[in-house]
């Protein structure tokens, strides 16, 4: 043990070649200043899209400030802690997954939501963490890469809690689950032969899910994007307006406040879902391209973090947390502009919406304990 | 665990997830490409393609009706106006649901089913992105109801749009005629682009004829509308030019008495002012108000009109053929005057009927016992001598009869300016051979004679030829617009002069106008003509004809006896005259259906109409360029107008 701590260290101090010397609060300001930034960026185009209503931006700015004292509050949590406690935060929140089952209250067909006095509470937003976190303690503890057995312990402890949440039905967000689980296997260094048996598995599995598993509405959905000009008024009306929306855009942009679908109300979830779509007409591919950029960096500073944490669990939980966050832009960039199907994946830290916000930077209040943690030990 | 974390080997650990970590971050990279690549294919590429989808979204081109041109009469009483009334409509595309959105409706302002109905069907007719109108004339409390539930109900457009009203309601409903929606037919009829945005057209009279005047261009408007279609603003405007405003000669004080002078009898009166050709009234009896059309009669409106024995929907002036009776002797006898099949001087002895060479058949004269000896044209015309009109009839022949007939307008749509005009008949041999398939018979002629048998004219007919008549041979269309102003109109009491009809000289010897002038003067103002009794007191003088058409035939050997016949069956009244006869102004024609005697019934309606003219428009302070001769009856007046006529005739 000792040996290897050693070497972990010198491994620290010679690659990084960095020191701490206050005990103040743990905070990455880099990460800190990345995230104020886009923040920033998504209230001045939430502003736009939510029609130039105070109402909206005032919540939002709540529910980042709630988030932003969440993150530093996890950011000062020893990552041990985080470790060792994972399975109390997954096992609870599968149970409250279960309950939702039962006692689930619902909205537009779906049963997503617990009602605590009150509060609305949507466990499978926690699962987005809980899940990945799970992963990263049970495989950061394994011999990697893992063997078979473990390979299908994790796998469990990824399609329970992401069936759970596909059923109630949340398409979007059981797929996120999945994948946040899924990087943390890839990154753990599963075997290229268990990925091909996955991919074959999956390819065979994906008739029986189209025909049993998938809704009229999600089949719809896909059908649309092959097509959108089919049903022009009903499922196709989104994609065309925000493929509209983004293409009326042009390079630099209609100017804020400008865009006539978004203002005129032709772009649908506007504020929420399809905000890029805003961002993508009132400030061109400019607008986009600097958004992109503001996120890759994001991206490059948790793949750094990732990289520099001193212990298996933290490489693979801050990995995850980034690729994971990269799904998120991914899909939803590309679902707005026609290029995947409609699922509900909100564009992130930009779309209106408290709980993700709060889900998101509670992630990068993890990431930052990672970074800040890899700091005090290389003391 | 434990064996796990022994056998862990870190450092190898970190390498591996080096090595997962970027292969994640290249796959990441090529994503992040593909995304770039497809914002940049939306908004460089293709940017100008949504430019223009987008542009498709938020703008669109509005038709704005024109306002319709207005209808005056000669003195500028407004008889077809535009009022702004509330429409409520809906654009079936932008509701969630039709039916839903009906029901909807329905609940906040009764709907009755004829109102659903006439949408649905109209709304088959437009494209589900054009408003279809559900209702007209809003009330406010109605559109008050519908502001509050504006959210609800999505897709329905409350605009004020100008309704045709019409102030004199059934006064001029005849004249005048309605709007009303453009039926499919229509629709396949019209240029789209005159009437985009527009909802009505002329249906009859002068709202029909005088259509593409009155309609006006369409004006057009770019409007950027929201997701709802409702309009933030009005980028562009083409104004409509409104549709040309209408005077015409009519006079409503004149219809008035006209209508009121009829009463309740069905029946028809036409007058016109013989110096222009202009139509001063034309009323028929019983009438309709034409309001009801405008934005959809109700079945059971529609179904009283109908189905009422008095046919008020029925235009009597224009489209009744009535044979004329006894109202066709001026004319055959100028016939038989100016082809010399008489003169002036022939008489014959009446000895109450009328019989053809080797024809036992009686062609009896009204009065029974006859007319008596030496009864001349003079005399024929004033007592209305039915057996003179035989005898010259029968000799001046079928042929000749037709001729003349002809040139007065029998037989032939007389070209007012209205639209569905019956022309009568004006028999002859190849009528009847073509229409009846039978040789024409001497006894046929004889019946003709006396403006019976096949004989059919209108009232505007007999009132156009009185006025031929009355102008001695100058032919003047008869016409109801004056002209198309578009300026303010001075009221007027002045006549105008001959205008844009259509004249045209009739070649008549004119030593005969006088004769029948004068004999017809008798009619009216001698003791034995038919019209005296019932025409009394009159301070100037007019030339009248009674006539009376029968309406069921009556055999050899019977006697006509009014009490025995239900009032249907009773004999139609006809009346025509002029005046003042020395110097004609008007030429009247007076139907009264049923009316029995032309004298007791139709003369009389015909005198209030011609009493009102004189007193509404007297000949005052003649200008050093009018023609004073022409208040007196001096023969060198005559003189000129002989001349004047043959040098037309030369």
């Amino acid at each position: 043990m000792a040996e290897f701590d050693r070497q972990l260290k010198d491994h620290g101090s010679t690659i990084y070649g960095r020191s701490r010397t206050s005990f103040g609060p743990r905070i990455d300001y880099t990460l800190l200043l990345l995230l104020v930034a886009l923040m920033a960026t998504g209230v001045m185009i939430l502003y736009s899209a939510s029609g130039q209503q105070f109402t909206y931006v005032k919540r939002q700015l709540i529910f980042m400030a709630a988030g932003l004292v969440a993150m530093l509050v996890v950011g000062q949590m020893p990552t041990r802690f985080l470790e060792r406690w994972a399975f109390v935060l997954y096992g609870g929140g599968l149970v409250l997954l279960v309950s939702v089952v039962f006692v689930g209250v619902g909205a537009k067909g779906a049963q997503r939501w617990l009602d605590l006095g009150g509060f609305r509470f949507q466990p499978s937003e926690l699962m987005k963490i809980a899940v990945p976190l799970m992963l990263a303690s049970y495989l950061g503890r394994r011999v990697l890469p893992p063997r078979f057995i473990v390979v299908m312990v994790a796998l469990t402890m990824i399609i329970v809690p992401a069936v759970l949440v596909g059923v109630q039905p949340d398409l979007g967000t059981a797929l996120l689950i999945f994948a946040a689980g899924s990087f943390v296997l890839f990154l753990a260094g599963l075997r290229k032969r268990y990925m091909f048996g996955a991919l074959i598995v999956a390819l065979t599995a994906a008739p029986l899910f189209w025909f049993y598993l998938l809704r009229d509405y999600q089949k719809l959905r896909i059908m649309t994007l092959l097509d959108p000009q089919s049903d022009k008024l009903g499922a196709g009306w989104n994609i065309i307006q925000s493929t509209t929306a983004i293409g009326a855009g042009g390079f630099s942009g209609k100017g804020w406040f400008q865009g006539t679908q978004s203002q005129l109300d032709f772009l649908p979830e506007s504020h929420t879902d399809f905000i890029i779509a805003v961002l993508s007409e009132e400030h061109g591919f400019l607008g986009v391209m600097l958004l992109m950029l503001l996120y890759l960096a994001l991206i490059v500073r948790g793949v750094f973090i990732s990289l520099r944490a001193q212990t298996m669990f933290g490489r693979l939980l801050a990995g995850s947390i980034t690729l994971t966050f990269f799904v998120y832009i991914f899909v939803n960039l590309g679902m707005v502009s026609g290029m995947l199907p409609i699922v509900g994946v909100p564009l992130p830290m930009v779309s209106y919406g408290g709980t993700a916000i709060v889900t998101l930077l509670l992630g990068f209040g993890m990431l930052m304990a990672i970074s800040t943690e890899e700091k005090r030990m290389g003391q | 665990m434990r064996e796990d974390r022994v056998l862990k080997n870190t450092h190898w650990e970190a390498r591996l997830y080096a090595v997962r970590i970027s292969v994640a971050v290249l796959v990441l990279l090529i994503m992040m490409g593909a995304l770039v690549w497809r914002y940049y294919d939306l908004q460089i590429s293709r940017h100008d393609e949504f430019t223009t989808l987008a542009e498709n979204n938020r703008i669109h081109v509005r038709a704005v009706a024109p306002a319709r041109g207005l209808i005056f009469d000669r003195n500028g009483v407004l008889l077809a106006d535009n009022r702004p009334g509330f429409t409520l409509s809906v654009v079936i595309e932008r509701s969630a649901g039709i039916d839903q959105l009906l029901a909807t409706i329905d609940q906040l302002i009764d709907l009755d089913d004829d109102e659903v109905e006439r949408f649905k069907k109209f709304a088959q007719q437009r494209r589900p992105y054009e408003s279809v109108p559900l209702r007209y004339k809003l009330s406010e409390q109605e559109q008050s109801i519908l502001a509050v539930n504006q959210h609800r109900l999505d897709g329905i457009e409350v605009s004020a749009r100008l309704v045709r009203d019409y102030p004199l309601g059934s006064l001029l409903s005849h004249v005048v005629g309605y709007t009303g929606r453009i039926n499919q037919q229509e629709l396949t009829q019209f240029d789209p682009t005159q009437y985009r945005g527009v909802h009505t057209t002329g249906k009859t009279g002068l709202e029909k004829y005088y259509e593409k005047t009155l309609l006006g261009e369409v004006g057009y408007e770019r409007v950027e509308t929201n997701a709802r279609g409702r309009v933030m603003r009005v980028l562009e405007r083409i104004d409509p030019v409104p549709g040309k405003t209408l005077r015409l000669f009519l006079d409503s004080r004149l219809q008035e008495i006209a209508v009121r002078a009829l009463g309740a009898e069905r029946g028809a009166v036409v007058a016109i002012e013989t110096g222009t050709g202009g139509v001063l009234a034309l009323a028929s009896t019983p009438s309709f108000d034409p309001n009801l059309f405008v934005t959809g009669i109700s079945h059971a409106d529609y179904g009283a009109l109908r189905d009422s024995p008095d046919r008020p929907l029925f235009d009597r002036a224009l489209r009744g053929q009535y044979p004329p009776g006894s109202t066709v002797k001026p004319f055959f006898g100028l016939a038989a005057l100016d082809s010399k099949v008489i003169t002036s001087g022939y008489d014959i002895y009446d000895p109450g009927f009328y019989q053809l060479d080797n024809d036992k058949r009686k062609y009896r004269d009204w009065k029974r016992g006859g007319h008596g000896t030496r009864i001349d044209i003079y005399k024929a015309i004033e007592q209305s001598c039915d057996t003179f009109f035989y005898d010259i009839g029968y000799k001046t022949g079928i042929d000749d009869l037709h001729r003349y007939g002809t040139m007065f307008g029998f037989g032939l749509a007389s070209g007012v300016d209205l639209p569905g005009e019956a022309r009568g008949i004006m028999p002859s041999r190849d009528w009847k051979q073509g229409d009846r398939g039978v040789v024409w018979y001497p006894g046929d002629t004889v019946n003709v004679s006396i403006g019976q048998g096949f004989m059919l004219a209108t009232p505007m007919q007999l009132a156009a030829a009185t006025s031929h008549l009355a102008n001695r041979g100058v032919v003047r269309t008869p016409r109801l617009v004056m002209s198309d102003v578009e300026e303010e109109i001075v009221s007027n009491t002045e006549l105008t002069d001959a205008s844009g009809s259509d004249t045209e000289i009739l070649t008549i010897n004119p030593v005969h106008w006088d004769t029948i002038s004068d004999a017809m003067v008798a009619v009216v103002h001698n003791i034995r003509g038919t019209a005296s009794r019932a025409v009394t007191g009159l301070d100037y003088k007019m030339a009248g004809k009674t006539g009376t058409a029968q309406v069921v035939g009556i055999k050899q050997n019977e006697r006509y006896d009014a009490s025995k016949l239900a009032k249907l069956q009773l004999d139609h009244a006809l009346f025509i005259a002029f005046a003042p006869a020395d110097n004609p102004r008007i030429a009247v024609a007076v139907i009264v259906e049923n009316g029995e005697h032309g004298s007791s019934t139709a003369a009389p309606v015909a005198r209030e109409v011609i009493d009102a003219f004189l007193a509404f428009y007297p000949l005052v302070d003649p200008g050093p360029e009018t023609d004073i001769d022409s208040l007196s009856d001096s023969p060198p007046e005559r003189a000129t107008h002989r001349e004047s006529e043959a040098e037309h005739r030369g």
